[in-house]
């Protein structure tokens, strides 16, 4: 897959592209935490997605709703619920999950509702991390974490290693992973290397079946 | 039967910023005529039955454009634009007009009076053929399902197949829900706003002591009255009442606060307080325009329609998208109930959008030209007239 400067170019965020490869043409997608609705957008419009989105903000609503989106207004800890078994194909939790509080609970469900969910979330092992805490003594700031100790919005603070050992705990199977520094995706060393993680995880490993 | 289908919309109120539909006509639509009858849910049979309606725009030649506005409680056919000779525009003029969310520009917007109403449509204030005087409490039960069905007879009398869109507030929400219930193959967008899928046993309650405070007035005589003059005071009373329900603590606050009408208090039963004074003059007035026994008929059909456990999604395959609207200080139909709509579109994997506005203005707000109601309405009406490929695609991968 080409990444890099093509990106930027077409003006679409980096995990946005990384998430969006990984979707089949024509899948049943939710979103939890859609925002203002990008990334529903290019699926439906370049994937002919079915996609439905979850988000808490009045305004993201709108700007949802302008794009031709369908949108429950609701928190994501609770959005899940009504849906029944295997309603969509993907459930998308991008850039959320470290501020969950019940992170278990809300992947079980997920993976009750769709048959794969795609987790995208910072890296808090990432080398300037590691320096910012090791050497200047301080709670970490990065691309990825940009936020002081007072006003994160974070419960949750995980490295790639973390999710993988928690995935193999739980029982999740990782059928996927992609690693981003900037708008490069890498592979190598990734956990110290990464700004932030997007995992594809399923229930059962069936087979050689990589989307 | 063209002329119908038309509204005259060159004039438009002057002092107004935005343009109106300008004066517009109520019309009526009559059938069931000796020997038919429609057939209501209770049993019995009500024949003949008119429709007082109203439309704006111009129906297009796919008849594709057209939508259904289904109004609240005391509501009427009138929904936009000037009536001759009248100052104040209809009930939802802010939302139906050229460039408002329902544009009349490029759609064709109906609104149906109901029946068991007083504002043209057969109702307990019109004459029973069978005895050439009122109905009276001689009129049978109707409920919102025999609302609208007998709507469904004015579409299919206008020639149109599938409505774009049936849209309302309070217990125009409600029929909208049961326009999906019951024709699913005919609507292919609903909106619901501030309403429920049943009454909680509070909203009856309420119900109750409104229908409690016309018939102990004793000038409602067992609603025969026609003759006699109507229960004026049992009937202001009960708008008063309903008046309270649909305002928020805040919004009378900052209405009313604790002003006093004279500046001082009087130490007798007169109205000290602005608020007294605003209910009783929304009470008086509401006796001129409206039929207590239709207050009875139509809070009744409130009451007993009930949508909850599954029954409002009847069809396999269900296209139909959702665009459900609730208001943070409504306490009356409060925000849970149009979770538990969403609830049952979730279930059902129906297309839905739902969005809790922030609002002070309790219940009334749907009728209030908001600017959160009007961004939403106007998308998810645009997006779905210009059909799926330009929103959402078929996830049919499979």
């Amino acid at each position: 897959m080409e990444m890099g400067m093509e990106i930027i170019d077409n003006g679409i965020r980096p995990d946005h592209q990384v998430i969006f490869d990984m979707i089949e043409p024509g899948a049943r997608v939710l979103d939890l935490g859609c925002g203002a609705g990008d990334l529903l957008h290019l699926l439906a419009q370049d994937k002919e997605a079915r996609v439905q989105g979850i988000e808490l903000d009045e305004k993201a609503i709108y700007e949802c709703v302008k794009k031709g989106l369908s949108v429950c207004q609701s928190d994501i800890e609770s959005g899940l619920a009504e849906y029944p078994d295997g309603s969509f194909d993907y459930v998308i939790l991008n850039q959320s999950l470290q501020e969950i509080r019940k992170v278990f609970f809300l992947l079980r469900e997920a993976l009750r509702v769709a048959n794969q969910v795609i987790v995208g979330f910072p890296n808090f092992a990432y080398l300037n991390a590691r320096l910012c805490l090791g050497f200047g003594g301080k709670a970490p700031m990065t691309p990825s974490l940009p936020y002081q100790w007072y006003d994160t919005p974070n419960v949750r603070f995980l490295s790639i290693s973390d999710f993988r050992s928690f995935c193999a705990e739980k029982g999740f199977v990782v059928e996927n992973a992609r690693f981003l520094s900037g708008v490069k995706t890498i592979t190598f060393w990734p956990n110290l290397r990464a700004l932030g993680a997007i995992f594809l995880l399923s229930l059962k490993h069936d087979g050689g079946k990589v989307p | 039967m063209k002329a119908a289908l038309k509204t005259e919309s060159a004039e438009t109120a002057p002092e107004e910023g935005k343009r109106t539909v300008g004066i517009v006509e109520t019309q009526y639509y009559t059938f069931a005529e000796p020997p038919w009858t429609v057939a209501l849910e209770s049993g019995e049979t009500l024949g003949p039955v008119t429709l007082a309606y109203e439309t704006y725009g111009t129906l297009n030649r796919e008849k594709s454009n057209a939508i259904l506005v289904l109004h609240a409680l005391s509501g009427d056919a009138h929904a936009a634009g000037f009536l001759r000779d009248e100052k104040v525009p209809g009930w939802w003029d802010a939302m139906i007009g050229p460039g408002k969310p329902f544009d009349t520009d490029r759609y064709f917007v109906i609104c149906s009076n109901v029946i068991g109403g007083c504002k043209g449509s057969t109702g307990p204030s019109s004459v029973n053929p069978q005895s050439g005087k009122p109905y009276g409490t001689e009129f049978p039960f109707v409920t919102i399902a025999d609302m609208v069905h007998v709507q469904r007879h004015l579409i299919d009398f206008l020639g149109i197949d599938r409505l774009l869109c049936v849209a309302g507030g309070s217990m125009g929400g409600m029929q909208a829900l049961q326009w999906v219930a019951s024709y699913p193959e005919r609507v292919r967008s609903a909106i619901p706003i501030a309403t429920a899928l049943k009454h909680s046993p509070q909203q009856i309650a309420f119900n109750e002591v409104i229908r409690q405070s016309i018939m102990a007035d004793p000038a409602w005589r067992d609603g025969n009255y026609y003759e006699t003059g109507q229960p004026e005071k049992g009937l202001s009373v009960a708008r008063m009442i309903g008046h309270i329900t649909f305002m928020s603590d805040q919004s009378m606050e900052e209405k009313f606060s604790r002003k006093l009408k004279k500046g001082r208090l009087n130490f007798n039963f007169d109205a000290d307080f602005e608020v007294e004074g605003y209910l009783r003059y929304r009470g008086a007035n509401f006796v001129k325009r409206f039929d207590a026994n239709s207050y009875l008929y139509i809070t009744k059909a409130m009451d007993y329609f009930d949508l909850s456990g599954g029954k409002l999604i009847n069809a396999r395959a269900m296209d139909t998208r959702f665009l459900v609207i609730s208001f943070k200080s409504d306490w009356l139909y409060p925000s849970y109930q149009s979770q538990e709509i969403v609830r049952q579109l979730k279930l059902n994997q129906v297309d839905a959008t739902y969005c809790e506005l922030k609002s002070t203005y309790g219940h009334d707000a749907f009728l209030v030209e908001l600017e959160g109601q009007t961004t939403l309405i106007h998308h998810f009406l645009e997006k779905t007239y210009l059909g799926p490929r330009n929103g959402n695609g078929n996830g049919n991968h499979r």
